[in-house]
């Protein structure tokens, strides 16, 4: 096949990508330096480091960087162990194994802000609440967890929905494991532990790599869950970076700092990308 | 004592059983929010709860009357179905390009692409607003269709990369030396081979397309807002009514659960980005 052929097939996803990356960002940066405040109109002018001076001196703005990484670490780590976990207990048939693939995946399908709704009423209204009935049942006192516990709540719900993704990645990459390898070692006395710890572990090490990276994009960027249960609060406890900016855009529509929040954003974002390319990015060959 | 037969026997029975045990709980929220939908505001919030109830279909007709649920519906259908489509269009050749012409810079190409998904939404989200407002795409279904289709593409471009990659070589350079142009080499042989991978990345696609929910809450509002966004505003003053909100929630989801269902074989095989060998 020509070159030229080649580059023409790549042109439209190329070019497309580049201008969606470089036009809104360019005018990211742009606003980032002026006074842009939707409340007055018309005085646009240059500020250099004011907006980034005022979003980084924002009360918000600590408890918001380390809520997006708690946030990320946490559902990182609950996904991929229990995920590893769970994909390896449904591995071998048993009866129903098809159904209960299917309900352990269901919660993927779901879409955040139901999540969020589904979580906050039904499950952790501190009243009313499935959870607060099963406290009482116990004669404990029933936890309010949005107020009590927010980010874990906004944790518990991520979790629960990415959870399957992991399980869905991880039941694939099982299924390709060399069963007679698995039997000879068996055969030598090597136990389950051993087998999963020797053999299925170093097995799933790209698969891994690769829920790491994928739910690393979306959930530096959670923002339904947060936005459609808790609102951030109580104070600032539960707010993420995407919700501290879009406070500032939406609700002080001072876009001037939120800009300069947007390409903070981007650039720890960038940060942890180039942390965790380098730590799973061995076991990625693309 | 139990002879070994048995003794795996009851081994696949615990492991089952305890299987089962997790799958009921992860899948009870999901259980609950239906069964609510089917109760009466009090039955929604009667402690202990209700299980054994008659059940009642008024909350999806006040749904329905109440936000239009067709409306929404047909626009989630139009944007996921729509985007989809058109990324893979652009994302197929572009893989299929990749995959059989690698060149040097073909890794850094794919990972450029995927960085682009490193964006936080929120970092452009100004930009974007100010840009649909002044081409008047503003709570427009063709501006969501752009988005996610941009959004996607690299995903997309990915997964059909690993697929085609791991395609028999012989076979397409069989038909190179029958004679068969890049087209042909695309419709005859690359697309019947590899419809599996293709089916199971629209699906993805479709999935993450229903369920966005950043971009339809903050540039639709009530004309092209698809279902994630109508959901949304039965978060404040509906929440308290618990039995509407599950209606609308199951309402919500149960078009893509039930696809989801239905083609999760599919989805299982193909999840793999390339990671098994």
């Amino acid at each position: 096949m020509k070159r030229s052929i080649t580059r023409l097939l790549m042109a439209p996803s190329v070019i497309l990508l580049l201008v969606w990356m470089i036009v809104p960002l360019s005018m990211t940066i742009y606003f980032s330096t002026i006074r842009f405040n939707l409340l007055y109109p018309g005085q646009n002018n240059f500020v250099g480091w004011m907006n980034f001076e005022f979003f980084m001196t924002d009360p918000g703005f600590l408890p918001a960087v380390s809520n997006t990484l708690i946030l990320l670490l946490s559902v990182l780590m609950i996904t991929v162990v229990l995920g590893v976990a769970l994909s390896a207990l449904i591995d071998k048939p048993f009866f129903g194994q098809g159904m209960v693939r299917v309900l352990l995946i269901s919660p993927f399908f779901i879409m955040p802000t139901v999540n969020a709704l589904i979580w906050k009423n039904m499950m952790m209204n501190p009243v009313y609440g499935v959870f607060a009935w099963i406290s009482q049942s116990l004669g404990l006192e029933p936890i309010d967890w949005l107020s009590d516990f927010p980010l874990m709540s906004v944790i518990i719900m991520v979790s629960w929905q990415w959870l399957p993704f992991a399980i869905l990645v991880f039941v694939t990459a099982l299924q390709s494991q060399d069963t007679e390898q698995k039997e000879a070692a068996q055969m030598d006395g090597a136990t389950g532990w051993h087998i999963f710890r020797y053999l299925t572990i170093p097995h799933l090490s790209r698969p891994i790599a690769v829920v790491v990276m994928i739910e690393t994009i979306f959930l530096l960027a959670v923002f339904a869950e947060i936005f459609v249960s808790t609102g951030g609060g109580p104070g600032y406890d539960s707010t993420n970076l995407a919700y501290l900016i879009y406070n500032q855009a939406l609700l002080q529509y001072d876009v001037g700092v939120a800009s300069a929040g947007g390409l903070f954003a981007v650039l720890l974002a960038n940060i942890v990308a180039f942390f965790l390319i380098r730590a799973v990015g061995k076991n990625l060959t693309v | 004592m139990m002879n070994l037969n048995q003794q795996r026997k009851f081994k696949t029975f615990v492991t089952g059983s305890f299987a089962w045990l997790i799958a009921l709980l992860l899948f009870f929220p999901i259980f609950w929010m239906f069964i609510t939908s089917f109760k009466t505001e009090l039955q929604a919030i009667s402690i202990p709860p209700s299980l054994f109830f008659e059940p009642t279909l008024d909350n999806f007709a006040i749904v329905q009357e109440r936000s239009d649920y067709l409306k929404h519906a047909f626009n989630s259908v139009v944007t996921s179905f729509g985007s989809t489509f058109i990324a893979l269009i652009i994302g197929v050749p572009a893989a299929y390009a990749m995959a059989f012409n690698p060149t040097r810079k073909t890794k850094d190409i794919l990972l450029w692409m995927l960085s682009t998904k490193m964006l936080p939404a929120v970092g452009v989200l100004v930009p974007i607003y100010i840009l649909s407002r002044d081409f008047g795409l503003l709570d427009s279904r063709t501006a969501l269709v752009i988005i996610f289709t941009l959004m996607n593409l690299p995903i997309i471009i990915w997964m059909l990369f690993s697929y085609f990659k791991d395609l028999p070589k012989e076979i397409l350079e069989a038909a190179r030396m029958d004679g068969a142009t890049p087209w042909d080499e695309i419709v005859k042989v690359v697309l019947p081979l590899s419809i599996g991978g293709i089916s199971s990345t629209a699906l993805l696609s479709i999935i993450l397309c229903w369920n966005e929910a950043f971009w339809s809450l903050n540039l639709t509002a009530s004309e092209a807002a698809p279902l994630t966004a109508m959901i949304a505003s039965y978060s404040s003053p509906e929440g308290l009514f618990w039995a509407k909100l599950s209606a609308a929630s199951t309402l919500a989801c149960a078009p893509i659960v039930v696809f989801g269902w239905f083609c999760q074989k599919q989805l299982v095989q193909g999840l793999t980005f390339g990671a098994v060998k």
